[in-house]
This record gives C-alpha cells, sequence and structure tokens, in this order.
C-alpha cells in the first residue's frame, strides 16, 4: 500500500508522544524537585529502492539512487537535569540540594529509590521520612522534646534537646550520584530508580566528591520553563497538523484510483 | 496492449514514492537535526521499433537539503548545535565514521559520549570517553574539559577534543543509518572553522510550507497519471466496442 501513509502515521506517532511529555512537564510545574523531560526524534532507516553507483549499463553509473525513509521514531524521553529554583519556605526538615545529588529514600520493598524532593516529615517515631512515609537512608532519628534542627551545608543533622544548652549531632544526609543521571528510570512520586544505564550510586556526604550541598528550609521547584513548554507545544501541534493532512492526501490518491479506474 | 497505460502507470508509482519521500519529511519536521530529502524525477526514455514515444519516470533522492535549521536554546551544558557549515563525526553502526547534526549529546554508564541518535561521538583519537565527573563543558571548538569527581574548581582538565568535519557537501550521501558518510568512504579531514554553539540544539531544517505545496503537487500529478490511465482504459473500451461484430 501506499507508503506516505504510513510514514505519516509514524509521523502522527512522535507527535502525540511529545505532546505527552510536554503535558506532563506542564503539569508538574509546581511540583518540587521535578526535572523535566524531553522527547528526543531520530529518523527511521532508509529503504534502497535503487542504489546510488550501481551500473545503469556497463559503461554508465546512477548518479544518485532511491532511498525512502520510513518515517520517525522516539528514541529516548529523557530527564534534563538542571538545578531549578531554590524557594525559601522556613520549615526546619525541608532541604534543597544545591548541586549533583540525589535523596536516598527507602521503599517499603527494601530499595533504594532516588529522589530530589526535599519536603522531609517526622513520623511517630521520630524518623525523618518523605510525605509518603518512606524513611529518608540513612536513618535519622529525631529525638522527643526536640526544640530545633539545624541542618548543615554538609548534611549534618544537629538538634537541641529541651533542658540542653547545645545541641547534639543525630545524623547525617547522605547523597547519592550517578555518572550518567539522564540514565536513571523515574518511576512517579518525585522518585528515580537506578538503571544500568545509570551507573551505580556513588553516596556520600553534601559538598564532598562533587556532590552538591544541602541548604536548610529552601526547597527546588520544578525546572519546567513554562514558556519554552508552550512554544513546543505549539510546534508538536502544527507539526501533528501536517502529518495528518499527508495522511488525508495519502488517502485521497488512493481513493482517486479508486474511483476512477 | 496499450503502451500508454504502463507509461502513465510508472509515472504515478514513481509520483507515490516521491510522496513517501516528502511525507518522510514532514514526519521529520520535529527531529533534532533532520536534514530533509528532495526528491526529482528523471525521464527514462525507452528505445524499441516504432516512434521514440515512449518516456518512463523515475523518481530519485538526489541529493540531502544542507540548508541549516534554527538554533534552538536548551540552556543544557551537553546540548551542542553546530553553528554554520560542518558535522558531527559520530561511528556508524558498521564502524564506519559517520556525520550528524544531532548535538544532543549525553554520557552512557561507562562514560562514553553518545550523540542523540545513540551513536559514539568520535574525538581525535576514536570514541570519546569521559572519566566520572561533576562538571562537563564543550567549548566551541569542540574541546571538551571536565572537572573531575572531589577536585576544586581549579583542576578543570581538556580531556578531548569532537571531531568536527566540512567535507564539501557534493561528498556527502546520507547512508541508510539516517547519518552523513562520504561518498567514497573513508574519513573527511578535522576542520577548524567548525563552530559549536553550547546550550542549543538546531531544528529539522525541514520547511513545512514547502513540503505542504510539494504534497499538494504530487498528489494532483498523480491524479493526471490516473486520469490518463482512465483515459487509456476508454479508448481501449472504444475500440472493443468498434470492432465488436454485430
Amino acid at each position: 500500500m501506499n507508503q506516505a501513509l504510513w510514514i505519516a502515521k509514524t509521523g502522527l506517532e512522535a507527535q502525540q508522544t511529545r505532546m505527552s511529555v510536554i503535558s506532563n512537564n506542564l503539569a508538574n510545574v509546581n511540583t518540587t524537585g521535578f526535572k523535566r523531560g524531553r522527547a528526543m526524534f531520530q529518523d527511521l532507516l532508509y529503504q534502497n529502492v535503487r542504489q546510488a553507483g550501481a551500473q545503469s549499463s556497463q559503461s554508465t553509473q546512477l548518479p544518485s539512487g532511491l532511498s525512502l525513509g520510513t518515517g520517525v521514531r522516539t528514541v529516548a524521553t529523557e530527564k534534563i537535569h538542571t538545578q531549578g529554583n531554590l524557594l525559601q519556605t522556613g520549615n526546619s526538615l525541608d532541604m534543597a540540594i544545591q548541586g549533583r545529588g540525589f535523596f536516598q529514600i527507602l521503599q517499603p520493598d527494601g530499595s533504594i529509590a532516588y529522589s530530589r524532593n526535599g519536603e522531609f516529615q517526622v513520623d511517630s517515631q521520630g524518623q525523618i521520612v518523605t510525605s509518603d512515609g518512606n524513611v529518608l537512608q540513612p536513618g535519622i532519628t529525631v529525638p522527643q522534646n526536640t526544640q530545633s534542627i539545624t541542618i548543615g551545608s554538609d548534611g549534618v543533622v544537629s538538634a537541641l534537646v529541651a533542658g540542653n544548652t547545645a545541641p547534639t549531632q543525630i545524623g547525617t544526609v547522605q547523597l547519592a550520584q550517578f555518572i550518567n543521571p539522564a540514565g536513571l528510570q523515574p518511576v512517579g512520586n518525585n522518585l528515580y530508580v537506578e538503571t544500568a544505564a545509570s551507573g551505580a550510586p556513588q553516596t556520600g556526604n553534601p559538598g564532598l566528591n562533587g556532590l552538591g550541598t544541602m541548604v536548610q528550609g529552601s526547597l527546588e521547584s520544578s525546572n519546567v520553563n513554562v514558556v519554552s513548554e508552550l512554544v513546543n507545544m505549539i510546534e508538536t501541534q502544527r507539526a501533528y497538523e501536517m502529518n495528518s493532512k499527508a495522511i488525508s492526501t495519502s488517502d485521497q490518491m488512493l481513493r482517486y484510483v479508486t474511483t476512477n479506474l | 496492449m496499450d503502451r500508454m497505460l504502463y507509461v502513465a502507470m510508472s509515472g504515478a508509482k514513481q509520483t507515490m514514492m516521491a510522496q513517501a519521500i516528502n511525507t518522510q519529511n514532514l514526519a521529520n519536521a520535529n527531529t533534532t537535526g533532520f536534514r530533509a530529502d528532495l526528491a526529482a524525477f528523471r525521464s527514462m526514455p525507452v528505445y524499441g521499433s516504432g516512434a521514440p514515444s515512449r518516456v518512463y519516470a523515475m523518481a530519485e533522492r538526489p541529493g540531502t537539503d544542507f540548508k541549516p535549521g534554527a538554533i534552538d536554546q536548551t540552556g543544557r551544558p551537553l546540548d551542542v548545535a553546530v553553528n554554520g557549515p560542518g558535522w558531527i563525526a559520530v561511528q556508524a553502526p558498521d564502524g564506519s565514521e559517520a556525520y550528524t547534526r544531532a548535538g544532543n549529546l549525553h554520557i552512557s554508564s561507562t562514560g562514553q559520549l553518545l550523540a542523540g541518535n545513540d551513536r559514539p561521538v568520535l574525538g581525535d583519537g576514536g570514541p570519546i570517553a569521559l572519566p566520572p565527573s561533576q562538571k562537563v563543558e564543550i567549548g566551541e571548538d569542540g574541546t571538551i574539559s571536565v572537572l573531575p569527581l572531589g577536585q576544586p574548581a581549579n583542576t578543570m582538565a581538556q580531556v578531548e577534543r569532537i571531531r568536527l568535519v566540512d567535507p564539501p557537501k557534493g561528498q556527502l550521501l546520507k547512508g541508510n543509518d539516517g547519518l552523513m558518510h562520504l561518498r567514497g568512504g573513508g574519513r573527511a579531514p578535522a576542520s577548524a572553522n567548525v563552530k559549536l554553539s553550547i546550550g542549543s540544539l538546531e531544528t529539522s531544517n525541514v520547511n513545512a510550507v514547502d513540503s505542504m505545496v510539494n504534497m499538494i503537487e504530487l498528489a494532483r500529478q498523480f491524479e493526471v497519471q490516473v486520469k490518463m490511465m482512465h483515459l487509456a482504459q476508454q479508448n481501449d473500451q472504444q475500440t472493443a466496442s468498434l470492432v465488436q461484430m454485430a
């Protein structure tokens, strides 16, 4: 059947994927620690109908061949791990990472997931947990009657317990980093899991070995740029329309054949 | 049989192929660094006994449109766009050297620098591998410098240089992998005149308006061919009814 029809179909699919990525970015424009995604496209393999340089006779060569492309495909929807803005909240358990690194969050199944969302709370046992109740690793327990918690830029957490005059150190928030953060798999809930593409995590204290520093009382906002997403949306919509036009044109060509022959 | 039918059919078939090339361009209107394909027709006369009246059509992809695309600012440090003429050298799936303009680079888990189409980027000494680093900076001329993990900012070190080439356009041919290859194979010499612009990507150079108009033209051309086939059919019918035994 008409090849143009199928090529245009791959174009529609690609634009649709791009539109979902853009909508997801826009929907998460206010999600703490969200990293925007980007759909990357690649042209599909070419089919060689006639090879350039083939002999057209014993003494002559075809100067150019005919290769038909087979459309476009989405090669990746990669996350862009650029730094988001820091928002001052004043909440002592809000942490933002300035620079590289991820918080390590213990999942209910015992595995570790990674996050840039630093909205932490204290559960009934005094443990520092995420909004979903998953424990921050390495675990830190806030003692009873704590009056204030201070987190240093190196991740050291100290608590001032009522009756004491000096704060006591209760633990250190450690961060993990990856050689290829874009290879992490987003699993929702602001979490990422390690994959073969991301490489193994290297953990350490904030500020050391290239890890970012910790900022207490701040949150990292989403790095989605609304203006550029809206421009991308316009571009995507128009490309979608043009591909659907190509489908209807191919359809008309075929219909003309069936009605006239 | 009437030869007119076959000549018209070859026209219709080749028009459909040209339409496929055109649709391929439209489908890649948003593909980073994509270069549009051109379609052209050539007349192929067939000589035999009688008058030389048969000329078949042959669709071709004589080349690629090398117009630059628009530069789109992304702000990502590993996005590079070739500013002006030139190409980024990558390793094709068959191991040979090929060229692309898709500069959305990323680093694999083994530290290899990959271009947007997941092909290893070539430096002066083969595929580029980067040490674990907290910062990777690419210079305008393709020089890559890295700040190794845990080192102070004054230890920024140059590691490699992306091979940038600018062979004459006539030597470049788009291969079946969508990458540009030299017509005769081999490697193009590195060029110092190719400039990268960092933090941006080059969009596809497909001109949507051109492609849409082209699509309409090809569709109408196709209809003309089909109309000719219809006329050939009518001619045959008329002949058959005239010579029918009453």
